[in-house]
């Protein structure tokens, strides 16, 4: 990484941080979300674009993180703080325990993919029916009658700081992974499986290791989205929608890049409130209406620059991109 | 609860997965052969339904008899689909591929949503109450018919890949592509011809289904989960393999819809899934590549 975009990335942080003293709260609320799927991006990129593991039930690791920290607090009156690391714990198991059968038996590619979505949708149904947990209801978190960061009772720029320093802290393990021995790993897993197992590198314990770290680092985002918006309902933690929400940042971004993730949620939630905006300011109340040009986007994006929209920036920009590309 | 009650449920659960089986089967064409994963299929299967639903309130025509016209119409939007979009995709990592389809899918949705409107509509034909007394068994017409027209199109298919010059090289393409092209098959044609295939087949299943379900735009992803849980559960690539794969997901539901709540109908389509994948992950018909 040279010396531009280490300015450009200074430049980027301190907006960030900057932001929301211009901003109202609608705004903020925007990107306090948009900063939180730009950390949960980063999570399943070190699955995919690391290792190349396809997860598309991603979500189950964000809920799982969210219920056991949830209940931790409403149950046993246990803070977030320490909660944390049983979410963590649980959610990195869970990954773990998935690798584990699938890598075991030899599930791969699209395999392994609807490994994911099945157990992320056998989550959400069983939760839907688990009474200690709101069930279907839903589950909630009292509202605090004072402030607190013990509790993580914030108001609204506090979460945003939060996850702000959540994202960042995750961009820098990204980059401290990627120039590990197990990143390089699985680069080259990703880009020879056959290849990499021929000279030695464990296939099976370091895939282990990319869905369980990937899983951990999703539950932390489950976490502050338990304390955040205080409600949590199996139809929405844990449904495939959400998996997709984590996803398509990524690769609108550019999967295997550091920045991408980044990148692709800055693009995806303005577009996103823009567009319903622009179809509010026009009068269109057409149902579908705004996703359907979502979609348009997206195909859009994805057949003109395949690789994301970092790659493609980056070199415009002239800085390196940080982290190849996967396929 | 007595004996005859169990094999109805299990018989209607059987008569369903054939229609199950159908649509699975589009999907299993299009993966094996193009090797594309085709996460809008169940979007397909309801403009399907919507056709069936639209040649009902129009014409009033029998879905039935509108699902080979529906199908042909699917043909034509799957092949220029193919051509003009996924074709270039057909290199590219699952993710990405996902990520088009995914596109797709959101786009073919909404304007599903924006025709339409949020609401279900109903085919209602006049043998839409009527049933059949077989030995201890009490089947819905409109069940019966919609399997006994599933199966003249999986035999269709079956025989059109067995038979034709055209279905047999459209199997050597899935078998080798690379051999496939050096014997001078022109394989972007018959991507496109096996999308299209896919798509018809899926509109043919989505017609009949109208038979059994109200349609609903916000269906389809269910439909998409479905086929690929039924799919990979008889064998990616295996086309007896989809059929088993839907019959078994058809008496699955009807069972667990039965015997417990129906909101946890998918909870054990799921549960079949995660345990074929880790027993015999190629599927209960498929080949291990």
């Amino acid at each position: 990484v040279n010396r531009r975009a280490w300015v450009l990335f200074l430049a980027f942080a301190v907006l960030l941080a900057l932001a929301p003293l211009a901003a109202d709260r609608y705004t903020l609320s925007v990107l306090t979300t948009l900063v939180w799927f730009a950390y949960l991006g980063q999570s399943w990129n070190v699955m995919m674009g690391f290792a190349g593991l396809l997860s598309l039930g991603h979500a189950l690791y964000v809920g799982l993180g969210a219920y056991a920290s949830a209940a931790l607090f409403v149950h046993f009156g246990i803070g977030p703080w320490a909660g944390l690391w049983v979410a963590m714990a649980v959610a990195g198991a869970a990954g773990g325990f998935i690798g584990f059968l699938g890598f075991r038996f030899g599930v791969r590619g699209v395999h392994f993919a609807l490994l994911t979505i099945a157990f992320a949708e056998v989550a959400r149904i069983a939760f839907d029916h688990i009474g200690w947990l709101g069930g279907s209801a839903g589950f909630f978190l009292p509202v605090a009658p004072r402030m607190s960061l013990p509790d993580l009772r914030l108001p609204p720029i506090g979460f945003y700081y939060v996850i702000l320093v959540l994202m960042l802290g995750a961009l820098a393990l990204s980059r401290w992974l990627l120039h590990s021995r197990l990143g390089y790993r699985w680069l080259a897993i990703r880009e020879n499986a056959d290849a990499a197992a021929a000279v030695g590198i464990d296939l099976f314990s370091a895939r282990i290791a990319a869905v369980a770290v990937s899983a951990a680092m999703a539950a932390l985002g489950g976490v502050f989205q338990a304390f955040y918006f205080n409600s949590l309902f199996p139809e929405q933690a844990f449904a495939m929608g959400r998996s997709i929400e984590i996803i398509l940042p990524v690769i609108i971004g550019g999967i295997g890049t550091l920045f991408g993730p980044i990148l692709g949620a800055l693009i995806l939630t303005p577009l996103g409130e823009g567009l319903t905006w622009a179809i509010g300011a026009l009068g269109l109340d057409l149902p579908g209406l705004k996703q359907f040009v979502y979609g348009g986007v997206l195909v859009a994006i994805i057949v003109y620059l395949p690789n994301g929209v970092w790659p493609w920036l980056a070199a415009k920009l002239g800085i390196s991109q940080g982290g190849e590309g996967g396929r | 609860m007595d004996m005859a009650t169990h094999l109805n449920i299990v018989a209607s659960g059987l008569l369903t997965g054939l229609v199950y089986g159908l649509a699975a089967l589009g999907l299993s064409v299009i993966f094996g052969v193009v090797r594309v994963v085709n996460f809008a299929h169940g979007e397909v299967m309801v403009i399907g339904m919507y056709g069936a639903v639209v040649a009902f309130g129009l014409l009033g025509l029998d879905p039935i008899l509108a699902a080979p016209i529906v199908a042909a119409v699917l043909f034509g939007g799957g092949w220029v689909l193919q051509r003009v979009l996924i074709n270039r995709f057909v290199e590219y990592s699952e993710a990405k591929q996902f990520i088009l389809m995914l596109g797709v899918a959101t786009i073919v949705v909404n304007a599903l949503l924006m025709i339409f409107g949020p609401d279900a509509r109903g085919v209602m034909v006049d043998y839409a109450l009527d049933t059949y007394e077989i030995g201890p068994l009490l089947l819905d017409a409109v069940r019966l018919y919609a399997a006994a027209a599933a199966i003249l199109a999986t035999l269709a298919l079956f025989a059109f890949f067995r038979f034709s010059r055209t279905g047999k090289a459209i199997r050597a393409c899935a078998d080798n592509p690379l051999g496939a092209r050096v014997i001078g098959l022109n394989i972007d044609g018959l991507y496109a011809l096996t999308f299209g295939i896919g798509t018809a087949v899926a509109g043919f299943a989505g017609s009949l289904m109208t038979l059994l379900v109200d349609t609903r735009p916000a269906m389809a992803s269910d439909y998409t989960m479905l086929s690929f849980v039924i799919v990979i559960i008889g064998g990616l690539g295996s086309l007896p393999g989809a059929l088993l794969g839907g019959l078994l997901i058809g008496v699955t539901e009807a069972v667990a819809g039965f015997l417990l709540e129906p909101s946890l109908k998918s909870l054990f389509s799921y549960l079949v899934l995660i345990v074929v994948l880790l027993v015999r992950p190629q599927g209960l018909l498929g080949r291990r590549s």
